[in-house]
């Protein structure tokens, strides 16, 4: 897959971040990261290691309070994720995938044009006049996903976004979200909580501990094989999980 | 699978209402009681009839002073809610005096503005407002603070300006809570009018339905007073279909409160 280019240029870089929040919490300490420019990583942790705030503080949603992020910091180079749809119900689904477009001015027919093919993207090519409240938890997360995509980002980031569905539809997302990263090779980040997940997307884990939030491991998924069915049912993905989860023993007891 | 429901939707409350005037006559007639006391359903709808030109005329004029109460209300309070939303120093300045005036009783303010203000019909109007505007300033001063939070990241991370969040989340966010302040207001618009217009009394020379029975009663013209309070009532009900009507029509297919779920 390495020959394919790549949209995202600059490496992202987090050096030393903590984040203290004002009730005194601390959710990130010292915390050094980078990110390969169309690399798919995981953020591993159990609730509470402050995965999402690191998340967030790519995304520039909070400040950290101490430390650096760089090669993240426009706006229209992120898309994001979140755990809800997180969609507005007074829209219909084309409208919220233009959102990100509208709120950037561009003009109504582009913004028509670009969010009809972020929605046949994620196949949902009926449902554009669809409000969220008339579609499955499935679907809206596909909009989320295409409202995502529409500005064309050098870095996506999810957060724990299909946490909530059903296993069957969550496998089917994790694929389509592989066959998208696989095609526009933006930078993925990924957080969740399931090792199985993981594994399943990433090229890298990185697994963090609690109180402090910290990274406790940083295990690459290499295998030859490519990702997809044929790979969740291999020897080679249930020993990745298996360090994967032993890692994320060693971070829970630490 | 209409025909059941509408029946039980239309017809049940229509049946009470027939088999309590019909009860309400017959008492009437049987123990002969004095219309001045209790007229009953036929000699109200005979004032009604009879003192049709001067009823119509009291009504128009508490429609008048509804209508524009109301649509002030609906105004001042949605745009004072939105500037409120602008600036939380002029909101945690100026909010506890709109609570102030909200919980003083319009019956205690009204004398006051009937001798401030010249003209009877614009006290009057304002008396209204007065009662009417808060249900809308609160209610949506409520909704325009709470969109999602994480559309109002996502927002963020877009970069949009205050105006596009203003107009694109906070405004639709509030629509189902500013049109709960509609309805409300609606009634509180008629509340307030009729009231004004007790306390303006005598000096009222537009005389509204409210002065009509004030009047009525001093002549004891009891059946006249039932029929003034029949218009006023069936006006407060007009007032919750339209704003009922049109709260549907605009929460349309989003909202939960405008769906019809199927069974």
């Amino acid at each position: 897959m390495s020959e394919l280019p790549t949209t995202a240029e600059a490496t992202v870089r987090l050096r030393g971040i903590s984040k203290t929040f004002s009730n005194g919490t601390t959710a990130v300490s010292r915390l050094d990261l980078d990110l390969e420019p169309g690399s798919f990583v995981s953020l591993l942790g159990p609730s509470g290691c402050g995965k999402s705030t690191v998340l967030r503080m790519i995304a520039g949603l909070i400040e950290p309070s101490e430390g650096t992020v760089s090669g993240s910091r426009e706006v229209g180079r992120i898309g994001f994720v979140f755990q809800e749809p997180t969609l507005m119900p007074w829209g219909s689904a084309l409208a919220n995938i233009r959102l990100p477009l509208d709120l950037a001015g561009v003009a109504s027919s582009e913004a028509n044009m670009r969010a009809r093919d972020a929605l046949a993207q994620v196949g949902l090519e009926g449902f554009a006049d669809a409000y969220p409240r008339e579609l499955s938890g499935g679907m809206k997360m596909r909009v989320s996903l295409a409202r995502a995509l529409t500005t064309e980002p050098d870095i996506l980031l999810l957060d724990e976004p299909f946490a909530a569905l059903d296993e069957i539809t969550r496998f089917k997302l994790n694929n389509d979200l592989l066959a998208l990263w696989q095609a526009k090779r933006f930078t993925a980040v990924f957080v969740t909580h399931s090792v199985f997940e993981s594994v399943y997307l990433s090229q890298r884990v990185v697994v963090m501990a609690a109180r402090p939030g910290r990274v406790s491991d940083d295990l690459a998924i290499k295998t030859h094989l490519a990702r997809g069915e044929e790979f969740r049912t291999s020897a080679d993905y249930a020993q990745l999980c298996r360090n994967a989860s032993q890692a994320l023993e060693k971070a829970m007891a630490s | 699978m209409t025909k059941p429901t509408s029946l039980r939707r239309f017809g049940l409350p229509i049946g009470l209402g027939i088999l309590t005037l019909v009860f309400w006559e017959g008492c009437v007639r049987a123990f002969n009681v004095s219309p001045f006391l209790l007229p009953g359903p036929v000699a109200i709808y005979y004032a009604l009839v009879d003192d049709w030109g001067l009823l119509s005329d009291a009504l128009l004029v508490t429609l008048q002073i509804t209508g524009l109460a109301f649509v002030c209300a609906v105004l001042g309070g949605g745009l004072i809610a939105v500037l409120f939303s602008l600036s939380r120093s002029v909101e945690t300045t100026l909010f506890p005096y709109a609570v102030i005036m909200q919980v003083t009783p319009v019956v205690a303010i009204a004398p006051l503005l009937i001798i401030w203000i010249d003209n009877v019909r614009l006290a009057l109007l304002v008396c209204a407002w007065l009662v009417a505007f808060f249900p809308i300033l609160s209610n949506t001063t409520v909704g325009l603070n709470s969109s999602d939070h994480n559309l109002r990241d996502m927002f963020r991370l877009y970069g949009a300006t205050t105006r596009q969040t203003l107009f694109r989340l906070r405004m639709p966010s509030a629509m189902p809570y500013f049109l709960t302040g509609v309805r409300i207001s609606g009634g509180l618009a008629l509340t307030g009018a009729v009231v004004a217009e007790f306390v303006a009394g005598t000096s009222g020379q537009g005389s509204g339905l409210a002065y009509r029975i004030l009047e009525a009663s001093y002549q004891l013209q009891t059946p006249r007073m039932f029929a003034a309070l029949l218009l006023i009532s069936i006006t407060g009900v007009l007032i919750f279909l339209v704003t009922s009507f049109i709260s549907r029509r605009i929460l349309g297919r989003w909202h939960e409160s405008a769906m019809e779920r199927e069974k």
